[in-house]
């Protein structure tokens, strides 16, 4: 059964192209666009793995981070940090707030596949 | 209409009001508001040196002996002048010191000698009785005066009553419950009586307008202005000789020895010196009262002369005693009201003498002789109270009584046959007693204790033998013989006439020879005696005050060991617990903890609490009594306090150049401060921008390599990922250009071209450039642009960029379909106002000055709107700004909004 995952970003553009990249790569993809948002999806289903972006509005990415890590039903949920913000202080809060992985904007498609890809695997 | 009634009624209420100003003022003194710290009210509290002597008696002595009234004022305003140097170092060391009366000052120079307080408190009861007996006197006898009304007779005098019909003796009374009401309230003395104090303020302010308007009535009522009243006076002999300068008896001498005396009771009569060091504020109102105070004293005596001679003019010799002319006066003139407002100003005078003196004299008596003696003898009783405060209180309050009861004795058994005056003399002749070892010992640093008490002793025995004994010789309680023959008829030993010196009269008599026993007994004991450590130290702690700030000096005494909780309970003893408690979590506070072991400096801090409550040689006595350790010798002490001297100069130069450097790093600290926050908003600025340009580039880059990898992508969605790849490779060029704006405008690097612009074509073109915008999301747009051009100075292509910055970001918040816009351009009486109106969601309020920061956007992601760049409105801003505009928006939340930008009509001229 194909992986689950939730794309959260504000910007509608990189939302579709991720959308769009995910189901290439065979998943099952659903979609949020803020803080708030993400956490509702994620309390309907959980999914597998969410790639999920720092600055949005009502929730930003860190606040949804610690949500799902304070949490224990959702332990097995794997997250991607996405963020525009190029600073290193930004990754490693991303790292401790819990997240698996942290790609910086804008990204390789590829890579972004391949890291999504080895996340789950790592865990099946 | 005066009846008894009538006249205590209001004497009462007078009393009453002024408990009532000191209540005030003790309750803003609690809560840290001092009403008395100012240089006015200090300067008015001073005025207590003016007592009924000055109400009633000035006028008594003018009335007889003319101008001889004036010594008594020229003095202190002479002494006015020295204040600043006297009485500055006075004040200064009482505070280092925690003085409390001046019995405590004379005895902590002098090694806090408890032996010395003890003499100079006998001095000041034996040497203040007379002259609290006349104001007693002066109450009752105004007062049996003043119920004679309308007749004008003297009563009989009170000593031929027995004491339960005297007037006076209840007059006695009254004053004991007001004087112990008043002044016994707290224990801790340095704690200042701010309600007395204020009190005596308001009492000094009643008399002299009292007094002031009886002098006016006399003087413009009575007699036709002053021209009529002294033409009167000079037709009669008697009366023009009071107005010449020869009637003083003694002559120049008189004048001289009289101005002496009242320049020393100034300073040192023990109220004077409570209201002038004790209850001083702040030291510079020293400055202010410096001229003030002579004023009061003008102000005061400018009618004794015109009263006395009315009073001489209106009643016949003898049927009016001199002394009651204030009171007389207004009466036979049939002014009631006068009448009761000059008794009661002379109540007012006499009232704040008693008060202060007694109060003052009680803690002298307390902390000075009770307490000393009680805590040598030490009975089982006194062992065993473990809280001795209301103790103390009780022995003031016992003090305060039996001191206004002896005042009434000497009053009646000796005072009542003599005027005001003389009685009040003999009193300052005591309390210039202490003008030796007080103002030698501020300036003599070898002035000792052998000195001080033997110059002292021989200065008070030469004044009771001076004085006082031919005083009472002469109402009848000793043979006069001694007085006119000499004791064993020794001619040599006439009290007026010591070894012969007999042309002088009997103030300047006394002053000569108690002045010159007092100063050579200081002189020489203190060159003979040789003082111990504590006595050096104090010297030198006297004389240097102003040099030696930090008095570490005495603490330095204290070598030995004793524990926190003796210390403790030593306090508490005297202060209570509550209070002893409050003084430790001070120290504690103040220097972090006390230790288990006090050290020196806790035990010294401890000394100086208990010297406030029951002085400074007492509080010796019981420390030393506790603190178990050897004594340091003179050559120690000496050492280090030579040492600590040249420290201290060091010291102070390292403490100037450290103040200096301190300020210096604070500038640094302030400077670097500013560069981190500037560097801080550029670092937020920074990152701002790159994730504002990482964005659209993310998508750019994505949809790009989906392209690039699925070339067997269907048309449709090509040709929209493409779309999007153009759509964001517009906003990153807008941004990019947005953000070099910015960055122009904040550096100032911008060239503005200001030409004569017409604003209304100028909002078509912008109109014209956004129609596409409109077209897209079928938006409607209503233009009320007028029909007239509207010319302006500016810079067309930067407004240009204003207007379609606010009409695209309009469309942006508009509906779709439904959309309604409409720009308005209407002018003002001073400016054109261009109005943008949307139909969107509208701004929430605490939004309205957000909007206009750099990268703040009001976005709402869930509908899905066009993200600007979040620097439009901040560029708008800045360009309005500099056309000198002002640009907002006013806008409900649901209701649209309202963009406004306002440019002047008539650009003024640039600034250069």
């Amino acid at each position: 059964m194909a992986n689950k995952i939730l794309v959260v970003d504000d910007e509608p553009n990189i939302v579709l192209s991720l959308e769009f990249l995910m189901k290439h790569a065979g998943f099952q993809v659903r979609t949020a666009s803020d803080g708030e948002a993400a956490l509702t999806a994620i309390a309907a289903e959980p999914p597998d793995l969410v790639l999920l972006d720092v600055m949005m509005p009502r929730k930003n990415g860190y606040e949804v981070c610690q949500a799902i890590r304070a949490n224990p039903d959702w332990k097995a949920i794997r997250i991607i940090m996405l963020t525009a913000k190029g600073r290193e202080v930004e990754r490693e809060k991303g790292l401790a707030l819990g997240a698996d992985d942290y790609i910086t904007k804008p990204f390789s498609t590829q890579e972004v596949v391949e890291r999504v890809r080895e996340l789950l695997t790592g865990t099946d | 209409m005066l009846g008894d009634s009538v006249i205590i009624a209001s004497a009462l209420a007078y009393m009453g009001a002024l408990f009532g100003i000191a209540y005030y003022g003790d309750q803003r003194a609690d809560v840290g508001r001092s009403i008395i710290a100012n240089p006015y009210i200090y300067t008015l509290s001073l005025a207590i040196y003016c007592t009924a002597w000055t109400f009633y008696g000035s006028v008594g002595l003018a009335a007889t002996s003319g101008v001889d009234y004036l010594p008594v004022y020229l003095g202190p305003t002479l002494m006015a002048i020295l204040l600043w140097f006297v009485l500055r170092r006075i004040v200064r060391i009482a505070k280092v010191h925690r003085i409390t009366t001046i019995a405590d000052f004379v005895a902590s120079r002098y090694g806090k000698s408890g032996l010395l307080a003890g003499m100079v408190t006998v001095i000041v009861v034996f040497g203040i009785l007379p002259y609290i007996s006349i104001q007693l006197k002066a109450i009752a006898t105004s007062f049996s005066l003043l119920r004679q009304y309308p007749m004008v007779t003297m009563a009989t005098a009170s000593a031929q009553q027995p004491f339960w019909t005297d007037t006076t003796f209840f007059v006695a009374l009254v004053l004991i419950v007001f004087a112990i009401l008043f002044g016994t309230r707290h224990i801790d003395n340095t704690e200042r009586h701010e309600g007395m104090v204020a009190a005596v303020a308001f009492e000094s302010l009643f008399k002299l307008v009292a007094f002031v308007l009886v002098g006016v009535v006399v003087t413009f009522v009575t007699f036709d202005g002053p021209a009529d009243l002294f033409k009167q006076a000079a037709t009669q002999p008697e009366l023009a000789a009071l107005m010449r300068f020869d009637v003083v008896p003694g002559g120049y001498g008189g004048w001289l020895s009289l101005t002496f005396l009242s320049m020393m009771a100034f300073l040192f009569l023990p109220r004077q010196f409570q209201v002038l060091v004790i209850e001083n504020v702040d030291e510079t109102h020293i400055r202010k009262a410096i001229w003030l105070f002579p004023l009061y004293l003008f102000a005061i005596n400018l009618f004794v002369l015109p009263i006395a001679l009315g009073g001489r003019l209106v009643f016949d010799q003898g049927s009016v005693d001199a002394d009651m002319y204030v009171l007389a006066l207004p009466m036979a003139e049939q002014m009631p009201s006068l009448a009761l407002l000059a008794f009661l100003g002379g109540l007012s005078a006499a009232i704040s003498m008693i008060l202060f003196e007694t109060v003052t004299l009680s803690t002298m008596v307390c902390n000075d002789v009770v307490m000393p003696i009680l805590l040598r003898a030490n009975p089982p009783w006194l062992a065993s109270r473990s809280d001795l405060s209301g103790l103390l209180l009780s022995i003031r309050r016992v003090g305060i009584a039996a001191l206004i009861l002896l005042g009434y004795l000497y009053f009646r058994f000796i005072g009542e046959s003599y005027a005001l005056v003389t009685s009040g003399l003999i009193s300052f002749a005591a309390a210039a007693q202490f003008a030796p070892p007080i103002l030698i010992g501020l300036y003599w640093k070898r002035a000792n204790r052998l000195g001080a008490l033997v110059g002292l002793s021989g200065g008070f025995l030469v004044w009771a033998y001076t004085l006082l004994l031919p005083a009472m010789a002469r109402s009848g309680w000793i043979a006069t013989g001694f007085v006119e023959h000499g004791p064993f008829g020794l001619e040599l030993l006439k009290p007026y006439a010591l070894f012969g010196l007999s042309e002088m009269d009997p103030y300047m008599h006394a002053v000569f020879w108690s002045m010159l026993v007092n100063i050579s007994g200081l002189v020489f004991g203190s060159i003979l005696g040789r003082p111990d450590a504590i006595e050096q130290v104090q010297g030198s702690q006297f004389v240097n005050v102003f040099e030696r700030e930090r008095h570490d000096g005495d603490s330095l005494l204290w070598r030995g060991m004793v524990e926190t909780t003796d210390l403790y309970e030593l306090l508490a003893r005297f202060l209570g617990p509550q209070r002893a408690s409050d003084a430790f979590d001070r120290y504690a506070r103040d220097y972090h903890n006390y230790p288990l072991q006090a050290d020196s400096r806790l035990i010294h801090y401890t000394e100086r609490l208990l010297a406030g409550a029951i002085g400074a040689a007492s509080a010796r006595v019981m420390i030393s009594s506790i603190v178990m350790g050897e004594v340091l010798s003179i050559e120690e002490v000496m050492t280090i306090l030579d040492e600590s001297t040249q420290v201290i100069e060091y010291s102070r130069r390292l403490e100037q150049q450290s103040r200096e450097l301190e300020a210096a790093s604070v500038e640094l600290r302030e400077a670097n401060n500013r560069l981190r926050k500037l560097d801080q908003l550029k670092d937020e600025f920074i990152s701002t921008v790159t994730h504002e340009l990482r964005t659209p580039l993310t998508s750019i880059r994505a949809f790009s390599e989906i392209l690039l990898t699925n070339p067997d992508m269907d048309v449709e969605q090509r040709t929209q990922f493409l779309g999007i790849i153009v759509k964001e490779s517009e906003r990153l060029t807008r941004l990019i250009n947005q953000v070099l704006d910015m960055a122009k405008i904040d550096s100032g690097q911008i060239e503005w071209y200001t030409e004569d612009i017409d604003l209304r074509a100028l909002i078509e073109d912008a109109v014209a450039a956004t129609s596409q915008l409109f077209r897209d999301k079928a938006v409607t747009l209503h233009q009320e642009l007028g029909h007239q051009p509207v010319t302006i100075r500016g810079d067309h292509d930067r407004l240009t960029q204003v207007v379609i910055n606010l009409l695209s970001n309009a469309v942006k918040f508009c509906p779709e379909q439904t959309g309604e816009i409409i720009i308005r351009l209407r002018p003002t009486l001073t400016h054109w106002r261009l109005e943008v109106n949307d139909n969107g969601p509208g701004i929430a309020h605490d939004q309205h000055k957000l909007v206009f920061e750099k990268f703040h956007q009001v976005s709402d992601s869930h509908s899905g709107k066009p993200k600007g760049t979040g620097l439009g409105l901040p560029i708008s801003q800045k360009i309005v700004e500099h056309h000198r505009g002002r640009i907002w928006v006013e806008s409900e939340p649901g209701q649209g909004a309202v963009f406004i930008v306002e440019l002047p009509m008539v650009e003024p001229p640039d600034p250069v």
